[in-house]
């Protein structure tokens, strides 16, 4: 199976490597995934008063679409407001980064540790945790 | 030195020139059916075939007679398990093999279950061989085939064969092996392993796909297999089809090589080998899946901790190798080999097969070693696993969210 030019230039320069400090309650955590599946990403934000997020980083256990997929998210945190990230659809980083079906589910984890990471932030700052309606395709 | 780097020599071999030289004037001046009887042209043909049974015979120890051209190791392995189920269908039902098995083994077996029989899938040691005490208590009066492989595909332990023949004798057993990754890179000898089938593949020997064999012993006892392909009457009426003439002749001539190097052929390979595993597993967290004392001179397969098999071969693109991973498929299953050894399912995830060949050079091995150990130390640099690995967290306290 052939690795799309954006996976492939993710995977050799994966963007925002790296991690945040976790006990800060500017930051959020998301750390999604199972060894045993063969994939697990863990995706942090920094977040400022003004609920912008000004930092990302990620660090993925998975194959190159995986680290694809973490690696694009963490760009298009960075800048974002909360509400705006919550948006991110799984089937946005399916499109930009030409993932074949077989390898959907690393998108989906991908928007999954978006959102563990955002609700991690919320409860640490007494928020509710934003409940997920969405069905995955 | 050429890139990418072919180390994935029990996927297939690439074609020896000689094997290919000695088949070419079997596709246009030799071309005939070697069934034809009335006329030189099936009479050079046969020849060819003729002599190519020789070649193939002689590297197992066995005689010419013996030898059932196929289509390939597949064909071979449903021909003997299939073929004997039927034949022997009035002495017993039952069959024994092991989990550790190609598919094509596998496979054969649950088709026979469909059709009635009984077949014990044995578990397989810690280091992948078979335990024979394990084997002796699956033995019954109803047994009627024991069929286990000589060399595994994905880890190449070598399987005791000598004494797992004698256990399946004992039982009245006849004793079948899957011999495709074995033949042709260590010595193998019907007689002196107490082989009664043995199947053999062509493209893994440096010769072409689409051809190999089955021996079916013909003296003590004299084994025979019912048809599977029903048709004209070849290969003694085991196996009908018009013979694949220069797929054949260029089976016998890879043979033929293989007897004449493999020894040397063994050791230099099985140094490489040795130069390989050595360096890799200077890198913390790597070991050796399967028994590192009875395996094939050319295999070996390592699980690299914390870094994903596919995410591993996509840093090594400059390697061909094989992963134990399978996150490709839609299961997202690792392989089922690796997981009869007991590997956790992240440790099967994270192995990589290295198999080396005839055209396999010290300076490609030595390119391995470094492409390897860069992209495991990149991947690990990635991975959150080796992170908390490094922090001294077990990640077995981790509730994952299986997915």
């Amino acid at each position: 199976m052939a690795y799309s030019d954006k996976v492939i230039d993710h995977y050799t320069n994966p963007r925002n490597v790296g991690t945040l400090d976790k006990s800060s309650h500017k930051v959020g955590t998301g750390l999604v995934g199972a060894p045993e599946c063969g994939d697990v990403m863990r995706l942090q934000i920094q977040v400022d008063d003004n609920n912008v997020i000004t930092d990302a980083k990620f660090k993925t256990f998975g194959c190159g679409s995986a680290i694809a997929s973490s690696s694009l998210a963490t760009e298009w945190l960075k800048g974002k407001s909360i509400d705006d990230a919550m948006k991110i659809d799984n089937m946005d980083i399916v499109e930009e980064l030409a993932l074949p079906p077989v390898k959907i589910h690393c998108s989906v984890l991908a928007e999954d540790a978006i959102k563990a990471a955002i609700n991690d932030f919320r409860v640490k700052n007494g928020l509710e945790p934003i409940a997920s309606e969405k069905v995955h395709h | 030195m050429n890139i990418p780097i072919y180390l994935d020599n029990n996927a297939t071999t690439p074609m020896d020139p000689r094997v290919l030289e000695a088949m070419l004037p079997y596709f246009n001046e030799k071309f005939g059916n070697a069934a034809s009887r009335n006329h030189p042209f099936g009479w050079v043909a046969e020849e060819g075939v003729d002599y190519a049974r020789e070649q193939v015979a002689k590297l197992i120890g066995a005689s010419d007679k013996e030898i059932i051209f196929t289509s390939g190791a597949t064909e071979s392995d449903n021909l003997a398990i299939k073929g004997v189920f039927e034949m022997y269908k009035d002495k017993g039902n039952h069959i024994i093999t092991t989990v550790t098995e190609h598919k094509a083994v596998l496979d054969a077996c649950k088709h026979v279950e469909k059709l009635g029989g009984k077949v014990t899938y044995l578990p397989v040691k810690e280091d992948g061989l078979v335990d024979l005490a394990v084997l002796e208590q699956a033995m019954t009066a109803d047994t009627i085939l024991v069929s286990i492989m000589y060399g595994n595909n994905e880890i190449g332990v070598i399987q005791p064969i000598k004494e797992i023949s004698a256990i399946a004798h004992k039982y009245g057993a006849l004793f079948m092996t899957d011999a495709v990754q074995a033949v042709g890179k260590i010595p193998v000898d019907v007689n002196a392993d107490g082989i009664d089938l043995l199947a053999l593949s062509a493209h893994k020997i440096y010769g072409p796909k689409g051809v190999g064999a089955l021996y079916v012993r013909r003296k003590g006892p004299r084994v025979k297999v019912t048809a599977q392909m029903d048709g004209g009457g070849h290969e003694r009426g085991m196996r009908s089809g018009t013979l694949n003439v220069p797929g054949i002749v260029g089976l016998g001539k890879a043979c033929e090589l293989c007897g004449l190097e493999m020894e040397s052929e063994a050791k230099r390979l099985s140094v490489l080998r040795d130069k390989l595993q050595k360096e890799l597993t200077v890198l913390e967290e790597s070991y050796i899946n399967g028994n590192v004392e009875h395996r094939l001179p050319h295999v070996a397969n390592i699980s690299f901790k914390y870094v994903e098999g596919e995410g591993l071969m996509m840093a090594m693109k400059d390697l061909a190798v094989s992963s134990g991973s399978a996150c490709t498929s839609a299961s997202l299953e690792p392989s089922y080999v690796l997981k009869s050894l007991g590997l956790s399912d992240d440790l099967a995830h994270s192995s990589i097969r290295f198999g080396l060949g005839r055209f396999t050079t010290e300076e490609e091995v030595d390119y391995a070693i470094k492409v390897t150990k860069e992209a495991v130390t990149h991947l690990r640099e990635l991975s959150p696993l080796w992170e908390m690995f490094k922090e001294g967290i077990d990640l077995n306290s981790i509730e994952w969210a299986e997915h």
